[in-house]
């Protein structure tokens, strides 16, 4: 395959990319587009590299030592990947949600005004607007407005995971990057969060890694299948998931339903 | 079958509750016993007064010298084991975060180390200041007390640190925060509470134990001034106080157990206060 160039309806590119943790081959030789405006689902076995490629888009593979990454990720024209040169701004980029939600130990209002504080913003007024407004975008603004300084952890945890968003939504990433946001979750904030990303694709990107067949099919814009560190198959989701041509893709599809 | 079973559980409730509330009655009897026996002896002048002449053979004064000694050693040996302790705990945590096995060898001698018993640090230490050709004195007494204080301080910050979960620290760090403000604004006030009950566990640790300032820090009826100087302290003050023939001095022994004891029941208060105030917006 050719490296992959970026190009305008894609945000991310990623090219070549390789992570070894000492012998073990963890990413082999990734090329991916992330398109513009749409949910990207992550499918693969648990253990094929998922939550990998994610902490490698925003740089999160910095902290592992014993990970070795070699390859490029573009964002525009900028290789994100090798560059040791303002990494919390390349960060920034990019919105985490994780599996669990892991709210910073300060009030509700705090959440939410940290990414800011830490950009430099002090204008209280400017940061009230803000809170509220990626409050509301998550759709816990009502259930909160009258306890914003309780703490973040008296929360339910699926308004925490909402409030991890809101807390990632303002500081205005373009890329939401979410590994399994549901999986902690009960059904009816599932949907809420299922109903978010649908909403969001209109301002953002998504990528979304899933173990739930049901939740992929009913979000994707477009699929990638890993299976063991490699992309099986990549496409639309009509494709993918009517005519799978590889047999691990269909393995997958028969256990996950 | 089930009828014994009720029974088995029933005695199993009773013993088990039976010894918590022994202990507590255990724990109010001797701090009672103590009161009492102080009681007559406890006066303003105990805690604002040094040892005047005779003061030992029932003479005026108090042992305000004790008392400062004690605080500038626990004082002195927490901070040093504060600077100890949070560097170690963290490399042991961030640096050694793959090396399971070194983590667990490191716990180990300092488990090992937290287990030695303070005269054998006592023993050490006077045979350090004799090295450094120091005599018995303040300074001589903090290091001593440090000694025995860094385990506890290494091994209870590290405890801490290590149920920080690392996605808080990946959450932060995704948000475009540096590693230093990760470090300041959120990994220390998740863990903020703990290192309280730390800081105050090895102080309280310190500030009552006696067979560490045997040797090292000596004794003297006068507010120590300078750190070359030798230092009185509380329990060194109860057990000079015990041992006299005298029953008023043996009273103020317990008055000066007493104000020991209140010391470290503030410490442990406060450290609870503070723990549950900080830890309400804590991620559990
Ligand atoms: N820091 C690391 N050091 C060594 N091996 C690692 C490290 N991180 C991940 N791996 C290995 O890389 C492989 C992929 O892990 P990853 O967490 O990316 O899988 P995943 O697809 O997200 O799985 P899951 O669906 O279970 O979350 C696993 O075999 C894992 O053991
Ligand atoms: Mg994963």
């Amino acid at each position: 395959m050719s490296p992959l160039t970026p190009t305008d309806s894609n945000v991310l590119t990623v090219s070549h990319l390789n992570v070894y943790a000492g012998d073990h081959h963890i990413l082999r030789d990734i090329n991916l587009e992330i398109p513009s405006n749409r949910i990207t689902v992550l499918l693969g076995p648990s253990g094929c590299g998922k939550t990998t490629l994610l902490k490698c888009m925003n740089k999160l593979t910095d902290l592992y030592k014993e990970l070795k990454v070699s390859g490029n990720i573009y964002i525009g024209n900028d290789d994100i990947l090798n560059t040791t040169h303002n990494i919390p701004a390349i960060r920034q980029k990019m919105g985490l949600l994780s599996q669990r939600p892991y709210p910073l130990p300060v009030s509700i209002y705090k959440n939410v005004a940290y990414g800011l504080k830490i950009k430099g913003i002090r204008d209280r007024k400017l940061i009230d607007f803000s809170v509220e407004k990626h409050l509301r975008e998550v759709g816990l603004w009502d259930e909160v407005k009258n306890r914003l300084n309780a703490p973040a952890t008296s929360l339910s945890i699926g308004q925490q995971q909402r409030l991890c968003l809101a807390r990632g939504l303002a500081v205005k990433p373009a890329i939401i990057l979410a590994d399994e946001p549901t999986s902690a979750l009960d059904p009816i904030s599932s949907k809420i969060i299922e109903h978010l990303f649908r909403e969001m694709k209109r301002h953002y990107t998504i990528v979304l890694v899933t173990h739930v067949l049901r939740q992929a099919i009913r979000l994707a814009d477009h699929v990638i299948f890993m299976c063991d560190g490699r992309i099986v198959e990549q496409g639309s989701p009509s494709d993918l998931f009517s005519h799978p041509q590889s047999d691990e893709l269909r393995a997958y599809l028969i256990d996950g339903n | 079958m089930r009828r014994i079973k009720i029974i088995e559980e029933k005695i199993f409730v009773f013993l088990s509750a039976f010894m918590t509330y022994s202990l507590i009655l255990v724990l109010m009897f001797i701090i009672g016993v103590v009161f009492v026996k102080g009681f007559n002896a406890l006066n303003p002048d105990m805690i604002l007064k040094t040892p005047r002449g005779g003061y030992y053979y029932g003479g005026e004064g108090g042992v305000l010298n004790a008392i400062a000694g004690s605080l500038y050693i626990a004082v002195g040996a927490t901070l040093i084991a504060i600077f100890i302790g949070l560097p170690a705990a963290l490399y042991i945590n961030v640096q050694l975060i793959r090396h399971r096995k070194t983590q667990n060898t490191i716990r180990y001698f300092l488990d090992a180390l937290w287990g030695i018993p303070s005269i054998v640090y006592g023993a050490f230490g006077f045979t350090l200041m004799l090295f450094f050709g120091m005599n018995a004195s303040l300074l001589a007494g903090i290091i001593t007390v440090a000694l025995l204080i860094s385990p506890i301080m290494v091994r209870t910050f590290d405890e801490v640190l290590s149920t920080i979960p690392r996605g808080l620290y990946e959450a932060s760090l995704a948000l475009g925060s540096t590693r230093t403000e990760t470090a300041f604004k959120v990994i220390f006030r998740q863990g903020f509470p703990g290192f309280i009950t730390a800081v105050l566990l090895s102080f309280g640790r310190g500030i009552g134990d006696a067979a560490s300032v045997l040797f090292t820090a000596g004794y003297t009826d006068n507010v120590p001034v300078n750190l070359d100087e030798p230092a009185a302290t509380l329990p060194l003050a109860i057990f000079f106080q015990l041992g006299s023939p005298i029953p008023e001095v043996r009273e103020r022994a317990f008055a000066s157990a007493v104000i020991l004891t209140l010391i470290i029941l503030l410490l442990s208060f406060s450290a609870r206060f503070m723990a549950k105030k900080y830890s309400r917006t804590n991620l559990r």
